[in-house]
């Protein structure tokens, strides 16, 4: 089954959206607007089954980021169309949501309840939460007086306590320290294991081919390659100097 | 796409809000009440002594104009501003969007029954009393919240694409403050300019305050059938165009 369904899908953005005053809009009115447009992802087509964990590898700027917006339903495509099957937890940026000045406790409930928590299962959930992130002893104190790993922590063990079907996880593993890093990998084994599913950004392409069985490299919004992870990386990887001269 | 629980999260945006304005504040509470205080001592000098005008229980008068008024441009600006100020939330977390400026008009109500407490109270030292009366002000108060959620949710979706929007809700508050009566009396405005204070929310729900507080009898029905109307056709248009407009936030935020 089929978890995650991108047909042809295309996201058109337009240079002219730093548009944003009154006094832009009223002194082109009589005019012809040049659009601009700029295609973030050029249709780009691909399934995801169940259990199936997928890399996404490309330059920055390749539309990498956009697709996973897509995916979790932040936006829509501009053409074609994006069915996901499941229950979504996305890394997208580390802490999105966190509150410099609440504490770990009122930033735990908070990004909980965004991430669609309920509150019973915030409350059940809330001791492993926090001992897998191992900050119970500072869980009353003001996020702002956290490490960045710290606060990382914390929004990566909420995500994974989720229990998602697909787990969407953005570059974010290279924070946090070495213990905590080998904590994430063997969840996210356990999780793979479980027969989840898996959505992986990263550049680092030995994490890749160790997680993921399959593999998209994008480019300017074009789907260069899909397929075999170690394949996919290795072609990827191949052809830097291309990609930077288009 | 996102299959959560509203209540909690409306309860933990709403416990944000509230938190942070109130942790670093030696005082508290109490500066919700400063603004309403000063701004009725000062009014009172002004429309007592140097203008007076004969009307009984002036302080009472006019704390049921600057409550509600308020009420109405903290929340609206507050709504206003949420989508652009969450854009960080908006861009990262599939959480409905509808919900950001509602929790934003919603979180000011704490404020608002803090100032309500003041006025009650200031209305028992002036020897009123509560009557059956009472019992219309939740309902006019709940139009009231549903009419700023409506124009919140309008605004907040066109604050996205026209930045200057901001600008606007601040001068039309301005303007409020004089073309809804909160210094003056009903029996001030002229016979032809009535109908257009009966269809504004705001200066209904002063009126409705000031026949229940200081007159003790409920308000009339025409007023309460234009502030249902004109609150829930806000709501609707608001909603409405906030569905249509947030199909690009993910653009131009």
């Amino acid at each position: 089954m089929s978890v995650i369904v991108c047909d042809h899908v295309s996201k058109k953005f337009q240079r002219h959206a730093a548009q944003r005053l009154l006094r832009e809009h009223v002194t082109t009115w009589w005019k012809h607007r040049e659009h601009v447009d700029f295609y973030a992802l050029k249709d780009v087509s691909f399934e995801v089954k169940n259990g199936e964990s997928l890399a996404i590898v490309g330059a920055n700027g390749a539309g990498k980021s956009t697709l996973l917006g897509l995916i979790c339903g932040l936006a829509k495509p501009t053409t074609g169309s994006v069915a996901v099957n499941g229950k979504i937890a996305a890394l997208l940026e580390l802490g999105s949501g966190f509150h410099p000045d609440l504490t770990g406790r009122e930033n735990l409930y908070l990004n909980a309840s965004l991430l669609g928590f309920t509150r019973r299962e915030t409350k059940a959930l809330f001791d492993s939460i926090v001992d897998f992130a191992g900050l119970a002893d500072v869980m009353d104190e003001p996020l702002r007086t956290y490490s960045s790993g710290m606060a990382m922590r914390l929004a990566f063990s909420v995500a994974l306590n989720m229990e998602p079907d697909i787990l969407i996880v953005d570059e974010v593993l290279a924070v946090g320290d070495h213990a905590f890093q080998q904590k994430c990998l063997e969840r996210i084994h356990k999780f793979r294991s479980a027969e989840k599913t898996l959505l992986f950004v990263s550049h680092n392409s030995s994490v890749v081919t160790e997680f993921c069985d399959r593999a998209l490299w994008l480019d300017h919004g074009e789907l260069m390659m899909q397929g075999d992870a170690a394949r996919v990386v290795a072609a990827y990887e191949g052809q830097p100097i291309l990609s930077e001269s288009v | 796409m996102w299959r959560g629980d509203y209540l909690f999260l409306c309860s933990n945006l709403i416990l944000k809000d509230f938190r942070l304005r109130y942790r670093h504040m030696s005082l508290g509470v109490f500066w919700s009440l400063l603004n309403p205080i000063v701004m009725m001592g000062v009014l009172t000098f002004v429309f007592t002594i140097m203008f007076p005008n004969g009307i009984q229980k002036y302080p009472v008068f006019l704390l049921c104009g600057i409550v509600p008024y308020n009420f109405f441009t903290v929340a609206w600006t507050a709504g206003t501003t949420s989508m652009v100020e969450n854009a960080g939330l908006i861009k990262r977390v599939a959480v409905p969007r509808f919900i950001i400026p509602l929790t934003a008009v919603i979180s000011n109500c704490v404020h608002l029954c803090i100032q309500i407490g003041l006025l009650f109270f200031i209305a028992f030292i002036f020897g009123i009393r509560p009557n059956r009366a009472w019992w219309w002000l939740p309902f006019v108060w709940l139009m009231e919240t549903f009419f700023v959620c409506g124009l919140a949710l309008l605004s907040s979706g066109l604050y996205v694409y026209l930045r200057d929007m901001r600008y606007v809700v601040e001068s039309l508050n301005t303007m409020l403050f004089w073309l809804v009566p909160i210094i003056y009396d009903f029996s001030a405005i002229p016979q032809r300019f009535i109908p257009i204070f009966h269809y504004n929310p705001l200066a209904a729900l002063i009126f409705a305050m000031r026949d229940v507080l200081l007159k003790g009898v409920a308000p009339p029905n025409s007023l309460l059938i234009n502030l249902c109307g004109v609150s829930f056709l806000t709501l609707g248009v608001g909603f409405f165009s906030f569905q249509r407009l947030k199909t690009r936030f993910y653009d131009y935020l």
